[in-house]
């Protein structure tokens, strides 16, 4: 908003002329604000339905107020607990390993002296990153095939007997999960640091040296609190982002043997909502909604400890 | 490394460390690239039973020419190719101009329009409403339903904001406005020629998000015709048969057994090569792009 003096009575015809001398920029705002206004807050109104027993015929405003009903009847189910847990275990287990591994390999990529060795490290794992969820999916599952997948085929070279299924297995479906995530989302997450790296004061480095730190006391002194501030926004981010696990791969990943430890909130609203037999758009709303809530919480919770702790966060 | 041998003992063991332990890493990424590359160029038997490891094992083209005389892969690609080039030109006329407007530090209330863009990064209406809404505008099961939500993406919209801000001197809009130059025109000529890097940025970020995308299109759309690449893939990737139907070649037909995994193989090459093709042209611009990001993420 403009400044409180500017919205003052006597200053009202400055701004009114302000306003009209920037009518152009206006118009090209018109497009995208009325795109922001009908697929991004109509659907905020739409949370409603949360509280309301969806009828087709009748619309979303039309519906039946129920209340709390549609949360007590997710609570209620069985399903609830399950599916909460392992939100919350894949999420956690995701945080602690995918959140540090970028630093430390932007660390070392720092530290590289082998200047054309450290471009072609750099290139190659950002590649990943571009593969797409269904085609990553496709490729863990062939790749660790115990019959004919890369897995199946080295297990069998060095031991001589067949490999286990280990697609078959549930309780492996986290772990395949979170380092497949690793594996295609390292380099590119760790762009960000490297480019905190750069930054870095090469005189630091040099008084370092000649206070007779060697590279290892440097990268621990110099490098580690150069990126601690971009580190803890980072944190603040990934926290915030607990409960939207991407249910994308989630979905994909998913099969009738590990659907006990793979069920997530996210695809848990997919499925009651669009893709079991009975749809139910109340119950998938209600069970968003407290998905979104537990998120925001953690997200301010994560912002406020920052900010106590370093003085900054994203808010 | 021409310095190594000056250096300390303890030094050398540090980069020793570091250059085996990224070396460890390098290998893991590059490993798995190399192997589904050979696997696709290697013979049905020779997948099926194990055999490839590195290198492909008796040569052969045969999951390239099953993918190829395969139906759907086509009507995918062709798809694929129009959402994602009709997708990402919506997304950079949308996102541009809004990033203009909200850059004029002249533009009275930019700061509350700013806000209401960014507020829907942390809330949103979530997957039903949004349904219905695509449901209510009649676009449910044609083109717009993956072309218009999401038109723009804030992340975006706040890097290309942020360039335009840091980038674009403001001596600039003075001059232009001194020579008469209206609004429209500035962003016009003067603007849109000075942001070709951040256009290749966001050209980059949306065009590889259309490409790779499949939710939206699983949920908004039955019409197979409409279907794009990543959809088909989904079906063939995550199935464990092929329905001999979709392969138009009877003698291909035949051996599609024996073929399944050689075929996964190389409908992953198929897919991820146009991405690849353009990576080494706007590699540098998106390393800088997710710089912009992060200086305002």
């Amino acid at each position: 908003m403009t400044n409180r003096t500017e919205a003052l009575p006597g200053n009202n015809k400055k701004l009114s002329k302000r306003i009209v001398a920037r009518w152009q920029l206006y118009l090209l705002l018109v497009l995208p604000i009325l795109y922001l206004i009908v697929f991004s807050y109509v659907p905020m109104g739409g949370l409603v339905l949360a509280f309301k027993k969806y009828n087709a015929a009748k619309g979303i405003w039309g519906s039946q107020w129920v209340g709390l009903d549609n949360f007590r009847k997710f609570f209620s189910s069985y399903k609830s607990i399950t599916v909460i847990k392992n939100t919350l275990t894949i999420s956690l287990y995701s945080l602690v390993i995918s959140f540090p591994i970028p630093i430390i390999f932007a660390l070392l990529l720092n530290a590289m002296i082998c200047d054309k060795y450290r471009k072609v490290i750099q290139t190659v794992t950002y590649i990943p990153y571009f593969i797409s969820t269904v085609v990553m999916v496709g490729l863990v599952f062939q790749v660790l095939d115990s019959r004919n997948g890369l897995y199946g085929s080295l297990y069998h070279l060095m031991t001589g007997m067949p490999a286990a299924n280990i697609l078959a297995d549930g309780r492996l479906f986290k772990h395949i999960y979170v380092w497949s995530g690793v594996w295609q989302t390292t380099g590119y997450s760790a762009i960000i640091y490297i480019a905190a790296l750069t930054g870095v004061d090469q005189s630091l480095h040099e008084a370092a040296k000649i206070d007779g730190a060697n590279r290892l006391q440097r990268m621990m002194y110099v490098d580690i609190p150069a990126i601690l501030p971009t580190a803890s926004i980072m944190l603040v981010l990934a926290v915030g982002n607990t409960m939207n696990l991407g249910y994308e791969k989630v979905l994909l990943m998913q099969n009738d043997l590990n659907l006990n430890y793979s069920e997530v909130i996210s695809t848990y609203v997919y499925k009651v909502g669009l893709a079991s037999g009975i749809t139910n758009f109340s119950l998938s709303t209600a069970i968003g909604v407290f998905n979104s809530l537990v998120n925001f919480v953690l997200l301010t919770l994560a912002n406020w400890v920052c900010k106590r702790l370093n003085g900054s966060g994203i808010f | 490394m021409k310095k190594f041998r000056d250096l300390s003992l303890d030094d050398k063991v540090f980069h020793i460390a570091v250059f085996t332990i990224l070396t460890i890493f390098f290998i893991i990424v590059l490993y798995p690239c190399i192997f589904v590359i050979s696997a696709s160029f290697s013979s049905g038997r020779a997948v099926q039973a194990g055999k490839v490891v590195l290198w492909p094992v008796d040569f052969s083209l045969e999951g390239y020419k099953t993918v190829f005389h395969t139906k759907n892969v086509w009507i995918g690609f062709r798809n694929s190719l129009f959402y994602t080039i009709v997708g990402t030109l919506i997304n950079i006329v949308m996102t541009i101009t809004a990033a203009y407007c909200l850059s004029r530090k002249d533009l009275p209330g930019r700061n509350g329009i700013m806000l209401l863009f960014t507020f829907t990064m942390f809330f949103n209406g979530g997957l039903i409403p949004s349904y219905i809404l695509v449901q209510k505008l009649g676009i449910l099961n044609t083109p717009f339903a993956l072309l218009l939500p999401g038109a723009i993406g804030v992340y975006n919209l706040i890097v290309a904001r942020t360039f335009l801000v840091n980038t674009i001197p403001s001596e600039l809009l003075e001059a232009s406005m001194i020579d008469g130059c209206s609004d429209i025109k500035y962003f016009i000529y003067v603007i849109l020629p000075l942001s070709k890097s951040i256009l290749a940025v966001l050209v980059l970020f949306y065009g590889v998000a259309h490409w790779n995308a499949y939710f939206n299109a699983m949920i908004y759309l039955h019409d197979k015709n409409l279907f794009p690449l990543t959809l088909f893939l989904r079906e063939i990737l995550m199935s464990t048969q092929i329905d001999p139907g979709t392969v138009q070649d009877p003698e291909m037909q035949a051996r599609l057994q024996d073929m399944v995994a050689v075929i996964k193989y190389a409908l992953i090459m198929v897919s991820v090569v146009p991405v690849l093709v353009i990576y080494p042209f706007v590699q540098k611009y998106f390393v800088k792009g997710v710089m912009i990001g992060s200086v305002k993420g």
